[in-house]
């Protein structure tokens, strides 16, 4: 067992966990953090995606000790003073989740994207999102809500 | 007083209720339930499609650091019983035992054959590993026209055959008769690849038992609460009084939810062997294995047609791989699809056989269209070849021969009787927004050019039925329950309601469509209105979700409950107002008397004064709550116009799509923002099994595609912008007018893609290419036509 100091969503957790304990079971299993969902187990689907220290990662593919020491946040952090995130209200507005499973992932993963691009393309938002597997929505509801979110005209 | 609505809420794209919790991470999703004392479930699965069970001894397992349990089939076999198949669709139909988990012989890969529980999920996964099984391998049977041979290996030996059904059907003329009098006769086969559903949430399953009154509650990712519920009291013997059933927040289903799991089974004796909390989550690989497919089958298809393009009759042989097992409706899939080959179109015979084959795969099951993508592929790939053999343009021999407007309500060769549509309005409309002509006069100019890359554009017109739905019709189709859809409508004291559905949604709006319902019949804020679902305690009646029938028939009960409340505030208003039930008017939630518009009741305040109950008329029970469960006289039949522009790089064999285009009538609409989020999931699938998604085997039987790094599930890049509109003519089966939209892209893209594929290499040389067609498939049928062309030059 090893101990790990952990910020997530704004409050540090203490912790001994087992150095093969991946980050997103850390979050869910033992935090009870569970908006980050698991939807595969080889790092392709992207639902478990969070932000660890500025970086955004797919915590099925980062151990809970490689966190120590670090701030994580989740979906679960993004609101703040009980109002949404641009995204989260983007996604809501423009119809971009249906049985929202793959959302937390995509939310956070887009959020990187307007961080380092805030006035994305159509073809640079699929791009940024290509880690992310949806399979209700078609993606073209997630695209749209994410150009929107940046502040950019969307036609409907 | 709540200020009444106005606006109707019907037809409004309201953003989605449900969205606060997802988009927040406040969710329910079945792995999120932690309990105490709960233990992990892990199953140990067959390494090989198909082998005998010499030995298994799971007692190393029982000795890993924080395993409580292991057992094998054989410690579980007493008191479980075989999973349920509820479509067994003829007389004869062979039904083999299908035990949870084997015990002497395994048929798939991924079969389980030992479960180890434990404290935590890394523990019981671990000590999966110290399992010890010996097996003798046994020859897999893979190949469908194989295994129907007299010496095949048999999937079931003590069946005798590897035979599960054959199903036909023969309506109007004798299909010999008219193929004699037929001035042209295509014969095509066409494969449907196997898909793995891959909805986005893995299965779970949580059991938490009450010891002392013997009752479980049952969490699970399944689109089927109160199927479940029923089969798991038939499987486990458990009374199903004892049982509870709650689907949480479901993260997609897509027809692989549809099923009675034998994980489901596990989970429930093991908890009730254990006494404490189990849980069991799939991992994606698991799941690869586990969780039913879809598609799987051969279709020969031929069909017969005068010199001017009229159609005579068609012919349809199918073999349609079982996989191992019947699941719950695993034998009915082809049988959904056998009426819908005629599709659209008018014709003299028609003559459909279906045979069920079993095979050491995977159990295949509903996927997304279920049977009528399968249909609707096959039927709009021979139309294109036929148009070509006609020299027609594919557009106007579906014109010569589809359904005209003025001719509904209309009665299919296969003996569905369509209600309404109108294929002219939607195929103008598509067209229009395609720009066929101009992206024509691309095309040949390409031709012309002889471009590396060329244009093709693919056409498909569909319809589907929908709305599962008319029970004396499934019991002619030997499915055994009913399609009844049940909903009630509780006006609480405070005049807020709370709406009962017997659906079972997982990503479909069901909470806000049925919130709009509500609000225009009875007349109060959307917002007031609350939708229970998912429980069998909360919402004891239901049929559940799949088959684009929830809106259809779990709807259409919301409205007619709904209807029935007002009905029973009239009886109370009228007491109150001291007016006669005729003389009241019910507008916008205010029952006022005709004449003297300031004696009015709202509906609230009828609510409050029904529970408050002081002065009510005489012999009234207090409430003016209703339940309705509601079995239309018909399916619904959705239909529309997808076209599809492709270009083709004859050189690397890569599609890209250019244009999607597609024009759907769903009957009357309720949240036109959600049809329109439910037609781009389902094309963006329909597309995904043209160019990218199949399940591979090898030769023994192996999935190979075996996890998402292996199995292409397109992202946001592969994927194109559609445009989509709508044309509307209201179904006539339910009083929304709605016809379902779920499954709709799905069923029709496909053949448009691929349609479009063969198009833009047909004057090349190339008729066919293989689903899916990858830039290999596409290079390899370029490369045989070359080759057959220089071998006649």
């Amino acid at each position: 067992m090893t101990r790990i100091s952990v910020k997530v969503d704004g409050t540090t957790y203490e912790d001994e966990v087992e150095p093969r304990l991946l980050l997103v079971h850390y979050l869910r299993d033992h935090l009870g953090l569970t908006g980050t969902p698991i939807g595969c187990d080889t790092s392709n689907c992207g639902a478990c995606t969070v932000d660890l220290d500025g970086e955004t990662v797919k915590s099925c593919s980062v151990l809970a000790v490689q966190a120590d020491g670090s701030e994580v946040t989740t979906i679960q952090g993004l609101a703040h003073d009980g109002e949404w995130h641009a995204l989260q209200k983007a996604f809501h507005e423009r119809h971009a989740l249906q049985c929202g499973y793959c959302t937390p992932g995509m939310i956070m993963a887009a959020r990187d994207l307007l961080r380092e691009n805030p006035a994305p393309g159509p073809q640079e938002v699929r791009e940024a999102l290509e880690g992310n597997l949806c399979r209700c929505t078609g993606y073209q509801n997630i695209v749209r809500a994410v150009l929107a979110a940046s502040g950019q005209e969307v036609s409907s | 007083m709540t200020d009444q609505v106005v606006e109707p809420e019907v037809g409004r794209s309201r953003p989605r209720k449900e969205d606060a919790r997802l988009v927040t991470g406040q969710t329910n999703w079945t792995d999120n339930i932690n309990v105490n004392g709960l233990l992990h479930l892990a199953i140990l699965r067959s390494p090989m499609a198909h082998a005998r069970i010499d030995r298994i001894d799971v007692a190393p397992a029982r000795e890993r650091p924080g395993v409580v349990a292991a057992f094998t089939g054989q410690d579980l076999a007493e008191g479980l019983g075989s999973l349920p198949c509820a479509w067994p669709v003829t007389e004869d139909i062979v039904l083999p035992d299908h035990p949870p988990i084997a015990v002497d012989e395994v048929r798939y890969a991924g079969d389980p054959v030992a479960v180890v529980v434990a404290r935590d999920r890394y523990a019981a996964a671990d000590a999966l590993e110290a399992v010890e099984v010996d097996y003798t391998p046994l020859p897999p049977v893979l190949d469908l026209e194989a295994a129907l041979a007299e010496d095949a290996p048999l999937v079931h030996s003590d069946q005798g055959t590897n035979r599960c059904y054959v199903w036909p059907l023969a309506t109007g003329e004798s299909y010999a008769t008219v193929r004699e009098r037929a001035d042209v006769v295509l014969k095509r086969r066409y494969l449907q690849q196997r898909l793995i559903p891959n909805a986005m949430e893995p299965r779970a399953v949580v059991v938490t038992p009450l010891a002392a009154s013997g009752e479980y509650t049952v969490y699970s990712a399944t689109q089927i609460p109160h199927i479940l519920r029923i089969m798991l009291a038939v499987v486990t013997g458990i009374p199903e009084q004892k049982l509870r059933v709650i689907a949480p927040d479901v993260g997609g289903g897509f027809g692989s939810k549809l099923q009675v799991y034998g994980e489901e089974a596990l989970a429930l004796t093991v908890a009730r062997r254990l006494g404490r909390p189990v849980k069991w989550t799939e991992s994606r690989s698991e799941g690869y294995l586990a969780t039913h497919h879809g598609r799987g089958m051969i279709q020969d298809i031929e069909i017969a047609a005068t010199r001017e393009g009229r159609l005579l009759g068609l012919k349809v042989d199918l073999l349609a791989d079982m996989g191992a097992y019947l699941m719950l409706v695993t034998p009915g899939i082809p049988i959904l699809g056998a009426f819908m080959y005629p599709a659209i179109y008018k014709m003299d015979a028609y003559d459909f056989t279906c045979t069920g084959v079993f095979t050491t795969r995977t159990p295949t099951d509903a996927y997304r269209g279920a049977g009528r993508p399968e249909a609707t592929y096959a039927i709009e790939r021979i139309m294109d070849e036929l148009a070509v053999e006609l020299d027609l343009d594919p557009i106007e021999l579906r014109r010569l021969n589809w359904i005209r407007h003025e001719e509904f309500p209309y009665t299919s060769i296969a003996g569905l009787t369509y209600d309404s549509g109108n294929y002219e309005a939607a195929t103008d409309k598509a067209l229009a927004l395609f720009g066929y002509d101009k992206l024509r006069a691309e095309q040949a100019d390409r031709n012309r050019r002889g471009d590396s890359v060329r244009l093709g554009i693919g056409v498909s017109t569909y319809t589907e039925m929908c709305g599962l739905a008319p029970s004396r019709v499934l019991r002619d189709l030997r499915y055994a329950a009913g399609g009844w859809e049940a909903a009630s409508i509780r006006m609480l004291p405070t005049g807020k309601v709370e709406v009962v559905t017997g659906t079972s949604p997982h990503g479909q709006g069901h909470v806000t469509c049925w919130s709009q319902i509500a609000a225009d019949v009875l007349g109060v804020p959307f917002e007031d209105i609350e939708v229970v679902h998912g429980d069998t305690r909360a919402a004891p009646q239901g049929m559940d979700t799949y088959g684009s029938r929830s809106l259809v028939v779990g709807g259409a009960a919301v409205h007619h409950a709904a209807r029935k409340v007002v009905e029973k505030a009239r009886k109370v208003a009228a007491h109150l107002l001291e007016a006669s039930e005729h003389d009241l008017e019910f507008t916008h939630g205010v029952f006022s008397v005709k004449g003297s518009p300031e004696a009015r009741k709202t509906i609230q305040e009828v609510a409050f004064e029904t529970f408050s109950s002081h002065d009510l008329p005489d012999g009234m029970e207090p409430t003016i709550n209703a339940e309705h469960l509601v079995d239309p006289d018909n399916f619904s039949y959705p239909h529309g116009t997808h076209l599809c522009a492709v270009e083709v790089d004859t050189e690397t064999g890569r599609t890209t799509i250019r244009s999607y285009v597609c024009v759907d009538d769903v009957g009357s609409v309720i949240n036109p923002v959600i049809v329109e989020g439910q037609v781009h999931g389902g094309v963006a699938q329909g597309i995904a099994q043209a160019l990218y998604e199949e399940a591979v085997y090898d030769d023994e039987g192996n999935l190979v595609s075996g996890t998402m790094a292996d199995y292409f599930v397109p992202s946001a890049v592969d994927l194109p912008e559609f445009v989509t509109d709508r044309t509307e003519t209201p179904a006539t089966s339910n009083p929304l007018g709605s016809k379902g939209v779920g499954e709709s892209g799905t069923i029709a893209s496909t053949p448009a893609v691929v349609n479009a594929i063969v198009d833009a290499l047909r004057p090349l040389g190339v008729t066919e290419v293989r689903m899916p067609c990858t830039p290999q498939r596409v290079w390899e049928a370029l490369r045989s036509a070359r080759s057959s062309e220089e071998a006649s030059a």
